[in-house]
């Protein structure tokens, strides 16, 4: 038992630099943040005082909050299901012997390298009202004039774009890497047995490509939630709050408003909605994939 | 290897649908970063109107270089990367090497410790963050807007599943020879990882040069912000809609991963993959 003893100390000392940074800025904050909740938020002249649920209350009847986990919800709904669609069509075409498939795979990877806050200044500039490239196209078609992301109907739709535009080819990557670990004598014996093409993607690419989209999936639900860049450079969240996300309230509330006992209620709601998420991916979804 | 004839290959007239219809995508894909592209390099009249005899300027890039300390930028983005990647390295690495060869008593629970991380990011926890930073007080520093990223999840379990990979038998010939478990790390562990090494380098070094929201928050001077802070105060100040200057300074914040990218571009996809995929 001496040399397990020996084990955990060697093992714990090589551990504690990271552990300690760990614990510093990410369990203790999520476990500050919970704490906080439960306060209200210390002002010059009133310190901070516990106050139970009062700020969950608020929550449930802030509009604004309803409005952006709305929001939010439609933007991973958007984002999600497109860009993993797109990712992997992307990377069954370039995986395929095409034409320039060298170029063409660097064109879908190219937005990955690009940082999302210069991506949204371009983005911003194509969706201008008159000048933009986007108006100059459907001007050219004869359709009238839109400020895509100054109309409550287009403004979210349009930032959602951008998210799928920066993370399909991302994802991408991790698909392709799957479909080159598929062993080339399964496509040979789906082919002698005289499966179509369709038939061999749904049947043996498909099911085999699942651990990997299990995967993308827990990126881009991340995503989903931490993606607001771009919100701060397009639309700030307006117009009316129509593209305000959870992250960007709470950036909000924080930081402009300095409401910070408010900020905290709201990223334990955060926190708990990605809870949820990684229990129902892990807990449900896994046990019906099989591994190879 | 030879390469092996795919059944499913496309050819012939389904080859050429199946290729345009991926350029076609490509296009439409690199269409606004081209669009940038034009407008920087041209003189603002053409910003908006596409004449292919338009003059190419450099002037765009000169006047966003004088009207914002982009050198001072680039230096705080350079620095930042480099702390950031090099703490990483250090305390991931024996973090990992803890986790993969020593069978330690609540060697479970720290595991789970650090996993949760990949769920409760430091993206998200901002205000707490921001009152720690400031009770240390070292807002509006470099150091500020790299700690709460030094300790990896992701790199920790990615140099984790790495490390278990490295057959016992090395490790006990090199204890054999009489090496202390760090000369065995460094000298037998940490050369067989290289390749993950250099791919969890790329990736960390570009997710950090892209980082934005928690930069914004933590600082709030010339002598600390990184680059896409430093774009967006320029690009939201006083430049009014100068659109031809802006996608001059968005290019040059992005231009070295961008070339970086270009120059090195099947090893940046295999490093994604491998980082990817364990």
């Amino acid at each position: 038992m001496n040399n397990r003893l020996t084990a955990t100390i060697h093992g714990w000392l090589l551990l504690l630099p990271a552990m300690a940074l760990l614990a510093l800025f990410t369990h203790w904050p999520a476990v500050a943040t919970f704490i906080d909740s439960f306060y209200s938020t210390p002002r010059p002249r009133r310190p901070a005082r516990f106050i139970g649920l009062d700020n969950y209350a608020t929550i449930a009847a802030d509009p604004v909050f309803w409005r952006s986990l709305w929001n939010n919800l439609i933007f991973a709904a958007g984002t999600i299901p497109v860009s993993i669609a797109l990712a992997i069509l992307m990377a069954v075409w370039v995986n395929d012997r095409i034409v320039g498939r060298t170029a063409i795979r660097m064109a879908y990877f190219t937005p990955t390298v690009l940082p999302m806050i210069a991506v949204a200044n371009i983005w911003l500039f194509f969706y201008t009202p008159q000048y933009g490239l986007l108006e100059q196209l459907t001007g050219a078609l004869g359709f009238s004039s839109h400020n895509w992301l100054g109309s409550q109907d287009t403004a979210l739709a349009a930032v959602t774009v951008v998210a799928i535009w920066k993370e399909a080819g991302f994802f991408m990557i991790f698909y392709l890497a799957a479909l080159q670990s598929i062993s080339p004598s399964l496509a040979e014996a789906a082919a002698l047995e005289g499966a179509s093409r369709w038939t061999f993607f749904r049947r043996v690419q498909f099911p085999l490509l699942m651990p990997t989209t299990l995967f993308v999936l827990v990126n881009a639900v991340i995503n989903a939630f931490r993606m607001v860049d771009h919100i701060i450079v397009m639309t700030r969240g307006g117009p009316d709050n129509a593209t305000t996300l959870l992250l960007y309230y709470i950036y909000q509330v924080g930081f402009n408003f300095w409401d910070t006992t408010y900020a905290a209620s709201l990223t334990t709601v955060l926190l708990a909605l990605l809870a949820l998420a990684a229990f129902i991916q892990y807990g449900v979804l896994e046990r019906r994939i099989h591994y190879r | 290897m030879t390469e092996r004839a795919d059944p499913y290959a496309p050819s012939g007239a389904w080859r050429t649908l199946e290729s345009g219809a991926a350029g076609l995508l490509a296009l439409l894909w690199v269409l606004p970063l081209a669009y940038a592209v034009w407008a920087a390099f041209h003189p603002a009249e053409f910003t908006t109107r596409f004449a292919l005899l338009a003059p190419l300027t450099l002037e765009n890039f000169e006047r966003a270089w004088a009207a914002a300390p982009f050198a001072r930028y680039f230096l705080n983005t350079f620095i930042l990367v480099t702390l950031i990647l090099a703490c990483q390295l250090v305390l991931c690495t024996l973090a990992a090497y803890a986790f993969a060869r020593y069978d330690f008593i609540g060697s479970n629970v720290a595991f789970a410790l650090v996993l949760a991380q990949l769920m409760i990011m430091p993206d998200v926890l901002i205000v707490e963050n921001y009152r720690t930073m400031s009770r240390i007080g070292i807002i509006d520093t470099i150091p500020a807007i790299a700690l709460p990223y030094v300790a990896s999840a992701f790199g920790i379990f990615l140099l984790r599943q790495t490390f278990k990979t490295v057959p016992k038998e090395l490790d006990d010939a090199a204890r054999v020879e009489g090496a202390t478990p760090l000369q065995v790390l460094l000298k037998v562990y940490v050369p067989l990882a290289k390749p993950i090494y250099v791919a969890y380098g790329l990736v960390s070094v570009s997710y950090h040069w892209n980082n934005f929201l928690w930069p914004l928050i933590v600082t709030n001077s010339v002598e600390a912000r990184p680059l896409t802070v430093g774009l967006q105060v320029f690009s939201s100040g006083d430049q009014g809609i100068d659109w031809a200057v802006i996608c001059a300074a968005t290019l040059m914040t992005s231009a070295p991963l961008l070339l970086g990218f270009l120059l090195f571009q099947r090893q940046f996809v295999q490093s994604f993959m491998r980082a990817g995929i364990r």
